[in-house]
């Protein structure tokens, strides 16, 4: 069997990683290392993650790293940048962390254009704690805390994340929404968003909408379905906000 | 680094002022804060003279973030302080316990308010449990009780050198007396007396390039295994102890032939001071005894002051309701001398409030 390539920034001690068969997180991280490798900026970056699934990639990349609390990945990579401009700080996280416990730092960090680079893993859930509704959680989507389908009468519609982000940043700020499912795109994205940071131009932000079979009660069939065609129904992809021009429009096929 | 105090001056300054010089002249490079009374004028001084010397502030969404940024920035190798008070400093527990975990060096003021909740804006001493033991951990902190404005600017000039030399957040816990108050002090450069600051140094973006010269750094405060986490905590807590007798610090007089002793931290104790002095003068053999460290807890010293002249009582006299007190019993345990207490929760104590309770008791 031929081991499929990997890029140079994974820290291959740790590799095969440790997230769920059918993940998408392995597609985002993937696609983040080989941005890391293209733009060779392996030792500028400082990586952070959250708590949730994202925190299983606290050694992911042979890249410095650090890790801190539930929600709190934003103002540590604030800190840091904020600390040594010339450091590339890349914050990982879930939709909970982002989105819910720490919605705060993400809308504050945003509004203050801090030149960090946020990428968030939208699965819909909480997939770490055991599949609990999470600030995206579709309606009528059952969770283990939505157990008869997510109600939007009693807890309100899903978050729109990267169209909200847009509405409080400045021109120079980069958001998009990508996909695991168009990987050349999700690639481009986070690209982007890298450079957005590297040129000092202002807040960088991707939301990746993601897959979790382990908590969907998916087969791969279903899990490929639900994220191609129910997430994206509801969560437009493309490029909201770029200062590298028009880009890629919301619901443009890759 | 640069000096930004010449000669050693006398100056006449509020507490939050004095804070702001003193972290100046101790090297600090970048401040995180949000408005809280009593510690707003830290920010205020803070980001004047900031940008004169080529230093950072950020005032953020809130005491979570403040903390965060501030262990962001000790992460990243530059001398980092926040400052608060109250439900500020109960939000900043949350990356107090991350500092904690990974030794980050951080240095936190706190100018206690009232409490509990909002409480007051005005003064207390009710913040000593939070700041020595908050937190989902063990209670691994440096902590330093001030009096007055020049051991504010002393002991931040010794915090920031204490926490990076050992690595565990350190925090100067004044109150909104000291915040707000005017009183004379002398400002000066470390270096005229003799005190080599530490230069910091960082945990990530390290140099040299990864796999080629070096490992990349991966920093966690999370484990799989009990044991894992057991492991960390014990080393922890084997160093915080071996490093204890070095630390602890204290103020003791007249115990040699006490029959009590007024044990007090802070600004108080300077009422115990002038209570001693006046029950002196009365024929009353009174003493004090006051812990400068409230983390690590001075708890052999205060032992020895009690067997000095076997006091038959011992005072425990705090603007909070007993939280010295249970600080105390768990570090003298085992002694006989009787207690007793005068609480003031949230309100001030002067000389004659301890005077009128020596007499009462003795």
């Amino acid at each position: 069997m031929v081991a499929p390539k990997t890029p140079k920034s994974w820290y291959l001690p740790t590799k095969p990683h440790k997230f769920c068969p059918g993940c998408g997180h392995g597609i985002v991280l993937k696609a983040l290392g080989e941005n890391i490798d293209e733009l060779n900026i392996q030792n500028q970056v400082i990586f952070g993650c959250d708590i949730g699934c994202s925190l299983l990639s606290w050694d992911f990349f042979a890249c410095d790293s650090t890790q801190t609390h539930h929600g709190r990945t934003t103002p540590v990579m604030v800190g840091i940048k904020r600390a040594r401009p010339e450091l590339i700080t890349i914050g990982y996280m879930g939709d909970g962390g982002g989105y819910s416990i720490g919605s705060q730092h993400l809308l504050n960090a945003a509004v203050r254009n801090e030149r960090v680079t946020l990428i968030l893993v939208n699965n819909t859930n909480y997939g770490m704690t055991g599949g609990q509704m999470a600030p995206t959680t579709l309606p009528g989507q059952k969770t283990e805390t939505s157990p008869y389908g997510r109600d939007p009468e009693t807890t309100g519609y899903p978050t729109m994340g990267p169209e909200f982000i847009s509405a409080i940043t400045p021109d120079s700020a980069y958001v998009a929404r990508a996909t695991v499912a168009k990987y050349k795109q999700l690639k481009r994205f986070i690209r982007n968003a890298l450079r957005n940071q590297m040129e000092g131009n202002g807040f960088s932000f991707v939301e990746v909408l993601s897959t979790c079979p382990t908590n969907w009660r998916t087969n791969a069939q279903q899990t490929w379905n639900f994220v191609e065609d129910e997430m994206e129904k509801y969560f437009p992809v493309g490029e909201l906000k770029s200062p590298f021009g028009k880009g890629d429009k919301v619901n443009a096929a890759d | 680094m640069e000096k930004i105090i010449g000669e050693a001056k006398k100056a006449f300054l509020t507490g939050n002022e004095t804070v702001a010089w003193a972290a100046l002249a101790a090297g600090a490079e970048v401040m995180f804060g949000y408005p809280i009374t009593p510690q707003n004028e830290v920010m205020h001084y803070w980001t004047r003279l900031a940008p004169k010397y080529d230093r950072r502030f950020l005032q953020t969404e809130d005491e979570l973030s403040a903390g965060f940024t501030t262990c962001g920035a000790v992460q990243a190798g530059k001398k980092a302080f926040t400052a608060t008070a109250g439900p500020g400093n109960v939000l900043m527990q949350e990356p107090f316990g991350m500092a904690e975990a990974m030794r980050l060096p951080l240095l936190a003021v706190i100018q206690q308010r009232g409490g509990p909740s909002s409480g007051t804006v005005v003064y207390s001493q009710q913040e000593v449990t939070l700041t020595t033991y908050g937190g989902n951990g063990e209670g691994m902190r440096i902590v330093y009780s001030t009096a007055n404005h020049q051991e504010i600017f002393d002991y931040i000039i010794k915090g920031f050198n204490v926490a990076w030399k050992y690595r565990f957040p350190t925090f100067i816990l004044g109150d909104g007396y000291q915040a707000k108050m005017r009183e004379p002090m002398e400002m000066y450069d470390p270096a005229d007396r003799g005190i080599e600051m530490i230069k910091p140094y960082p945990l990530i973006g390290l140099d040299g390039k990864i796999g080629e010269e070096r490992e990349p750094a991966h920093l966690c405060n999370i484990y799989s295994l009990e044991e894992e986490l057991y492991e960390v905590v014990m080393a922890h807590a084997a160093e915080y102890e071996k490093i204890s007798p070095e630390l602890v610090e204290w103020v003791e007089g007249d115990c040699e032939d006490a029959e009590i002793i007024i044990v007090s931290h802070g600004v108080v104790s300077r009422a115990a001071d002038d209570a001693v002095k006046a029950l002196r003068a009365q024929g009353i053999k009174a003493s004090y005894f006051r812990p400068i460290t409230l983390r690590p807890f001075p708890g052999q010293q205060l032992r020895n002051a009690i067997a000095k002249n076997g006091a038959r009582k011992l005072l425990v006299a705090e603007s909070a309701y007993g939280q010295l007190d249970r600080l105390l019993r768990q570090e003298i345990y085992g002694e006989t001398i009787k207690i007793e207490h005068l609480y003031k929760p949230g309100v001030g104590i002067i000389d004659n409030d301890i005077i009128n309770k020596v007499k009462s008791i003795l």
